[in-house]
């Protein structure tokens, strides 16, 4: 007697800690979805479960995942970056000049990390500036930078390969800490600091403002341009420290290469995490268990051998479903 | 006289429990102006919804030519000859004028579109009312008076034999209104039917020959209009008992201290003109006049959300510079929106996430206290009786008046000390409109000040202690005491009245 009692209470001390979770139909769908996948995948292959394989899968989506962090602010608040891609190429290879350029091997990475952030925020403040003070739509301004980033990162390397012989760089982005892969490390920091952001901090709430209806925000007092900018600003920021990881873990960039379809993997984590394309709604958390299940579903292609060129209509299909399923939510 | 194009017999229309028109009968035969005047509400619209088939009556029938119709769709009305031009133009911006005359009913030639004949058809209609316009250009280059043209000639083609104007003149300058009339009176000359809505009463006298006024859905009067002088109009479609749905006002005081907020010589460029407004703590300052007269530029004005070319804005005396929402609210001011929707709330943002928009900076202490969020949301939802299953629900699935007291949540959670309302009882039910009424006499109780702009006149002489009219971006009188009655409000906001200086009325 008693001790059903207690269970009861029990149950629902569960099950009010489970309410308070800000769980709901946004962030379960995708979550059931990955943990699915990865039961499947666990299955479907003996060596998915293997800690190097899944150490290798984290480190896969954390260059584009954290990309994708960045990515869910500018969505959030309306707009969308098509220019992710180029910039990590950009951003790379002024990296490796940098870290050439100077001869105390330390001083060079330190450097050269400062030198990714800042110019990562510049080439976010140049697609911010041109979408609010220029109002051009977030999507022609990121086409066109799209195209001059590549093109500026190309012409600087002459289309070829930098690399570099400093000999800690590689440490940063192919290290190890816990034993996880550095890159993983800073992609789940990011998260954590993006939700903190987006949910506990006026900042956050007002970019959900601004992206819900930016007539409501602007009445409300928000300055509306202040805060696009912003997002894009952010998502240069996360693009510099994707092309630390990335650089650093390869130790030279390809300035052809590099980031090529960045953008759409990105954008594809943010769609397939429940954020609204439409603005105004979205989570971070979305945006990582999105990032994730597009690593877990490439990387079980690889390992039961379905053809490459298929792997494209798989990722589009999840796509197609997220969204899906998202429209039946919302009659 | 020719027989009627159009007879009514005894319409009515019941929405739900709500009656909205009664026994209504008229005819109108071609060649005919009919003016229709009343209140907003008083079931204009409806009138002219069941005419267009939109509608169907509750009883009544419908003749056309000499047909008789119980239900009329659509179509069959149009096919009749039954034609709308509406307040909101259906116009596609980027087609081209012919474009739009013919969209939806192209003219083809061997199945291809034939541009030559559409165009030079355009151009004919355009030519018999008398109105230059390239039928070339692209619609979004055109004025709002060349943009009604094109819908005139848009029902033309349909060969309209009995066109609705619903108040097409608010949206003119008055050499545009003269323009219109002398196209309307060219269409009437051609034998068409035509009814004409508006609220100005000068336009009406001058243009109809005949006159229905409409109040609470009810035919007051049906006659030639030599007979009515424009008081005459005012008068009758006002007329009607205040019911008890307005606290009572405080007895009037002497203000001696300096008003709460005092706007001087306030101007925005081809809106508003040299405007002057003060507001006393403790006080209800009503703003009227039509739609488009300038009052919520007013308010926008005040609040930094328009830049102002010119005037002085003092808060208790303080000469003060406000070029933001922000800096108005930091102030001490806050502005209800009339735009509830588009405007006021963030429709997909829950109750808290709602109410405190503006007071947000209040609940952080480093990050966001959401449950300090919560238990004021809880606060507002007891005290004004918001009615809301679940406060982390979207505010969209709330109702008007529920969204309503939201919003009211919203400014108050900032602790206002002035208030400016636009249409705050906008699209809500009767008793949540009683109780914001009560709620702003409680404010003012409390020594705020508020401005309430609105378009019913009834709520600006049940809740305005002083009542300002607005027309044309001036203020035309200030109206007190017992000269704060419709029909002296009507009498200025139309125009129908006028000083040459803006002068005080009343007690």
């Amino acid at each position: 007697m008693n001790q059903s009692h207690n269970a009861k209470s029990m149950g629902n001390l569960v099950a009010q800690t489970l309410r308070r979770i800000p769980l709901n139909a946004t962030i379960l769908a995708p979550l059931v979805a990955l943990i699915l996948l990865f039961a499947v995948s666990s299955l479907a292959s003996e060596y998915f479960l293997n800690s190097r394989n899944i150490s290798n899968v984290l480190r896969q989506v954390s260059y584009t995942g954290i990309i994708a962090i960045g990515m869910t602010f500018v969505i959030i608040a309306g707009g969308i970056d098509l220019s992710v891609g180029s910039m990590v190429a950009l951003v790379g290879v002024i990296v490796l000049y940098v870290v050439n350029a100077i001869s105390d091997p330390i001083q060079a990475v330190i450097l050269a990390m400062l030198a990714a952030v800042v110019a990562g925020s510049l080439l976010g403040l140049f697609n911010g500036l041109l979408v609010t003070r220029g109002r051009i739509a977030a999507f022609v301004v990121t086409l066109a930078s799209m195209s001059i980033f590549r093109s500026l990162a190309l012409y600087f390397t002459d289309a070829a390969e930098v690399t570099t012989r400093n000999p800690i760089f590689s440490n940063v982005g192919g290290g190890f800490f816990l034993g996880l892969p550095i890159p993983v490390w800073v992609f789940f920091g990011l998260a954590i600091v993006a939700h903190v952001l987006l949910f506990h901090t006026a900042y956050g709430r007002h970019v959900c403002a601004v992206g819900a209806n930016p007539q409501v925000a602007r009445y409300s007092g928000i300055r509306v341009e202040r805060i696009v900018l912003s997002t894009f600003v952010i998502a240069g920021i996360c693009v510099g420290l994707s092309a630390i990881m990335l650089t650093s873990r390869l130790n030279s960039v390809s300035p052809s290469d590099a980031g090529y379809f960045y953008e759409l993997d990105a954008i594809a984590a943010v769609v397939i995490g429940g954020t609204a394309l439409s603005g105004g709604r979205g989570s971070v958390w979305g945006t990582v268990i999105g990032a994730l299940i597009l690593g877990i579903i490439n990387n079980m292609l690889n390992l039961t051998g379905v053809s490459p060129y298929l792997q494209g209509l798989v990722k589009g299909a999840v796509i197609l479903l997220a969204v899906l399923l998202q429209y039946k939510r919302a009659p | 006289m020719d027989e009627p194009i159009l007879r009514l017999e005894g319409i009515g229309k019941v929405f739900g429990p709500v009656q909205v028109l009664e026994n209504i009968s008229l005819s109108i035969a071609p060649g005919e102006i009919l003016g229709i005047l009343g209140e907003n509400g008083a079931g204009k619209s409806t009138l002219l919804k069941i005419v267009s088939g939109i509608y169907t009556p509750s009883v009544g029938t419908v003749h056309l030519d000499g047909e008789a119709f119980s239900a009329l769709d659509p179509i069959t009305a149009r096919r009749h000859g039954v034609a709308m031009i509406p307040q909101e133009f259906n116009l596609v911006p980027t087609l081209r004028v012919y474009e739009n005359v013919f969209l939806g009913q192209e003219l083809r030639r061997g199945g291809l579109l034939d541009h030559g004949a559409m165009r030079r058809r355009t151009r004919e209609l355009l030519d018999s009312l008398e109105v230059a316009l390239n039928p070339d250009l692209p619609i979004e280059r055109l004025s709002v008076a060349e943009k009604q043209m094109v819908e005139v000639a848009r029902v033309l083609v349909n060969d309209a034999r009995i066109i609705i104007l619903d108040e097409p003149t608010t949206v003119l300058t008055d050499r545009e209104v003269t323009v219109l009339f002398k196209v309307v009176r060219a269409l009437v000359a051609r034998g068409v039917a035509i009814m004409f809505i508006s609220h100005k009463l000068k336009e009406v006298k001058e243009l109809c020959d005949r006159l229905l006024i409409l109040r609470d859905g009810q035919q007051v009067e049906l006659c030639a209009m030599g007979v009515l002088s424009e008081e005459d109009m005012a008068r009758k479609m006002v007329g009607r008992e205040l019911s008890q749905i307005y606290p009572d006002k405080p007895p009037t005081s002497a203000h001696e201290t300096s008003p709460a907020l005092r706007v001087r010589g306030l101007s925005l460029k081809g809106v508003l003109h040299d405007v002057d407004l003060e507001v006393h703590r403790g006080e209800v300052l009503g703003l009227s006049g039509l739609v488009g007269a300038g009052r919520t530029e007013i308010a926008e004005a005040i609040m930094g959300l328009r830049r102002r070319d010119g005037g002085e804005l003092c808060i208790d005396g303080k000469v003060v510079d406000i070029r933001s929402p922000n800096q108005a609210h930091a102030l001490g001011l806050a502005y209800l929106s009339e735009d509830r929707q588009g405007k006021g709330l963030q429709l997909s943002f829950n109750v808290m996430q709602n109410i405190t928009a503006l007071s947000l900076k209040r609940y952080v202490r480093g990050l966001i206290q959401h449950s300090a969020e919560r238990r004021q949301a809880e606060h507002y939802q007891q005290r004004l009786s918001i009615k809301a299953a679940n406060l982390a629900a979207p505010v969209s699935q709330l109702s008007g008046g529920n969204q309503q007291k939201v919003y009211f949540s919203k400014l108050l959670d900032i602790e206002p000390d002035i208030l400016i309302l636009d249409e705050p009882t906008r699209g809500i039910d009767i008793s949540a409109k009683q109780q914001i009424y009560r709620l702003i006499r409680e404010l003012t109780d409390q020594g705020k000040a508020v401005i309430v702009i609105s378009s019913e006149l009834e709520e600006l002489i049940g809740m305005a202690d002083r009542v300002l009219v607005i027309r044309e971006g001036r203020v035309m009188v200030e109206l007190c005491g017992d000269d704060i009655n419709e029909e002296q409000i009507m009498l200025y906001a139309a125009g129908a009245r006028q000083h040459a200086n803006r002068e005080r009325v009343g007690s």
